[in-house]
């Protein structure tokens, strides 16, 4: 498998040149980086071209970096007291970020916010690859529809743009998809919180249906930690090494 | 009267035949659909966003929410993916576990299916039929796991317990007679392999007898054959996977393309339609539960020979005994820290997918290196499905979306997530 894939991402490099950015080979799974400008035209060889034939779209998965690598328990280093303990509760990806991420760094490798990840398949060559297209802006991230290359990527597009608020340019029909009825914000930025801002419940009084401020309060049952574990680091290089 | 040219209708979202909350607001010209525009999300609960506030394993038990017909192929993507991450792999036997759970699954899944087609379509006996079977082999998920449907059995490493020596028995009760008791309990006096052999044995006798009732059943042909017809073309462009991509006559399945766990190892054939309409997928599915049969009878005949372990050793991914927990320190710091904070994984994107009942389930995580992944992303077969709707419908009869939504297979928990 990983020798297929290692062949695959030598190919693409061959085909598209300077086009294709970052192709890599992890886990067996190969990935591209495509800039927006240039992706719609990429995918569409990559479907029609011999020797690639992505003929299906298996998924579109939008994904937001603001948060990415913060934790919520200090594990580097001991204080005086020892290891941290308390949680604040107000990290981001778990209750809403405190700032418009004016205090957590964009650690994606282009400094970029939204990344939308498509998972190409090739029913006829029996092969996959994952294509990464960064859209240029944070505050109104587009990138181009892909419907004209594969139809199903309609819904995929409008839950990405229900969910995170990334705009596909030449959709046919950009609708919300998941959410309720007059939904307001993009429930799975980072900077939404778990609990939401809006419930909906019966009154009695009314007679009717009413929406109002959530009355729950945020929790935090387990922290968000990470923990710079040693034996991965082990295995993946003796893995690397017995592969080389 | 003024004559009206075309109107609109509201289909469901509390409907029988809508297989759940699905509205569907239908353009009509008479009896006949010009669009199909289904509104979903009604059973929305982000998942993928709740799983990213906890730590991997929590996460395993929402997997079998969401397509709630089919619960341990949603746990096994899931896993996978899991695995993957971390670079470990279960044990032989646990594999072969897994696979006959797949296929257990599968059968349950178009066991629903099938009934629910039938009784959409008219055929009230199916369903009753179907549902005998399906309870028969909800036991066995009862047995190894402790629940009826949301199993939580397959873990990162392996499964979360071998198989019982046992199959659990009905208990004496005043409300059943001592002859019930003692057919209720006939094969169940050995092991589980035993009863799923015995099974096996019986089921195939049963599939028969739901053709008996519906291959060249008329009234069943009339309401299926050339209806929702999708060319291999489009079938390709629609992201149709499973019995849905099988049907229009491409031969692709996972579990033979892409084999995970021990199925390269496993003999079956994938059944692959020509005509790609309702009857063809029918058909599809019910040779899927035949050869699900012959895969079930392959792992347990392997499972009867081959005992070992069913988790890798591993404790920082997998609790230890609760005996050890009990005498050795080292393990109780272990299983204290994997329920209180899980275990990190290393950072780095997966992609993994089976071939569930419906088509192609598959996870893809993002891990920034912490106990909870960063970004859960399930790609669930119906969703892709569903979307083709519109063009499935569109010139059809009313009554024949019924039959569309019936043959898509469709269960809302996967659908809105």
């Amino acid at each position: 498998m990983s020798k297929a894939a290692e062949e695959l991402c030598q190919r693409l490099t061959d085909a598209f040149g300077a086009r294709v950015h970052e192709p890599r080979v992890e886990r067996g799974e190969v990935t591209i980086e495509l800039r927006p400008q240039e992706a719609f035209a990429v995918m569409e060889e990559l479907r029609d071209r011999e020797g690639f034939q992505f003929d299906q779209l298996s998924d579109i998965a939008g994904v937001d970096y603001a948060a990415y690598g913060d934790d919520e328990w200090i594990t580097q280093e001991a204080t005086g007291t020892g290891f941290s303990r308390g949680v604040d509760g107000f990290t981001a990806g778990r209750l809403g970020l405190t700032g418009p991420y004016g205090v957590h760094e964009i650690h994606s490798n282009t400094g970029r916010r939204f990344c939308v990840t498509y998972q190409l398949l090739s029913v006829a060559l029996n092969q996959r690859l994952r294509v990464k297209v960064y859209p240029e802006e944070d505050d109104f991230p587009v990138v181009d529809s892909v419907v004209p290359i594969w139809s199903v990527a309609n819904w995929f597009e409008r839950e990405a743009f229900d969910l995170f608020g990334i705009m596909f340019d030449g959709h046919p029909d950009l609708r919300r998809i998941l959410t309720d009825y007059g939904f307001v914000g993009h429930p799975f930025r980072k900077d939404f919180p778990l609990i939401g801002n809006m419930e909906v419940r019966y009154d009695e009084e009314r007679g009717r249906v009413v929406y109002q401020p959530v009355s729950i309060e945020p929790r935090v049952l387990v922290p968000r930690v990470i923990r710079q574990d040693k034996r991965y680091a082990d295995r993946f290089d003796e893995e690397a090494a017995s592969d080389g | 009267m003024a004559e009206i040219s075309s109107y609109t209708i509201n289909f469901g979202p509390q409907h029988p035949a809508a297989h759940g909350v699905l509205r569907l607001v239908l353009e009509m010209d008479g009896e006949t659909i010009r669009r199909a525009d289904p509104h979903v999300g009604l059973l929305h609960r982000a998942t993928e966003k709740l799983a990213e506030s906890k730590p991997f394993n929590q996460s395993i038990g929402y997997m079998d929410r969401l397509d709630y017909v089919s619960m341990m192929c949603n746990e096994h993507a899931y896993v996978l993916a899991i695995e993957k991450l971390l670079g470990v792999t279960p044990p032989v036997r646990a594999q072969y576990i897994r696979v006959m759970f797949d296929e257990i699954t599968r059968i349950l899944n178009h066991l629903l299916w099938l009934g629910a087609h039938g009784l959409d379509v008219g055929a009230m006996t199916v369903f009753l039929y179907c549902f005998t079977e399906r309870e028969e082999l909800m036991d066995v998920y009862e047995a190894v796991s402790g629940a009826r449907m949301h199993a939580t059995y397959y873990r990162p490493g392996g499964v979360y317990r071998d198989l019982p020596d046992r199959m659990p028995q009905y208990q004496p009760s005043p409300h059943r007679s001592d002859k019930d008791l003692e057919r209720l309990n006939r094969f169940r006096q050995g092991s589980m392999l035993d009863y799923l052999e015995h099974f096996c044995g019986k089921f195939l006798n049963s599939v028969d007898e739901y053709e008996t009732l519906l291959t060249d059943n008329r009234i069943w042909k009339q309401r299926l054959v050339d209806v929702g017809v999708v060319s291999p073309e489009r079938a390709l462009q629609l992201g149709f996977t499973g019995p849905m991509l099988r049907g229009s006559g491409i031969e692709w399945d996972l579990r033979r393309k892409q084999p995970y766990e021990v199925y390269d190892q496993l003999e079956f054939d994938v059944p692959v339609g020509t005509n790609g309409d309702c009857y063809d997928r029918y058909l599809v599915r019910i040779e899927e539960m035949r050869q699900s049969v012959r895969i079930i009878r392959q792992c347990v005949e392997w499972l009867r020979n081959n005992p070992g372990p069913t988790m890798i050793d591993d404790h920082k991914i997998v609790p230890p005994a609760r005996e050890e927990m009990k005498d050795d320190m080292e393990s109780l710091i272990h299983h204290f820290k994997l329920f209180t904070e899980g275990y990190c994984v290393p950072e780095g994107e997966v992609y993994a997918a089976v071939e569930a009942p419906k088509g192609e389930f598959g996870a893809y995580i993002v891990s920034d290196g912490a106990n909870k992944p960063y970004r859960l992303k399930l790609r669930a077969p119906g969703f892709a499905h569903m979307a083709a709707m519109d063009e499935m419908a569109t010139g059809h009869m009313l009554a024949d979306v019924v039959t569309i939504i019936g043959t898509m297979d469709i269960v809302f928990g996967e659908v809105d997530r």
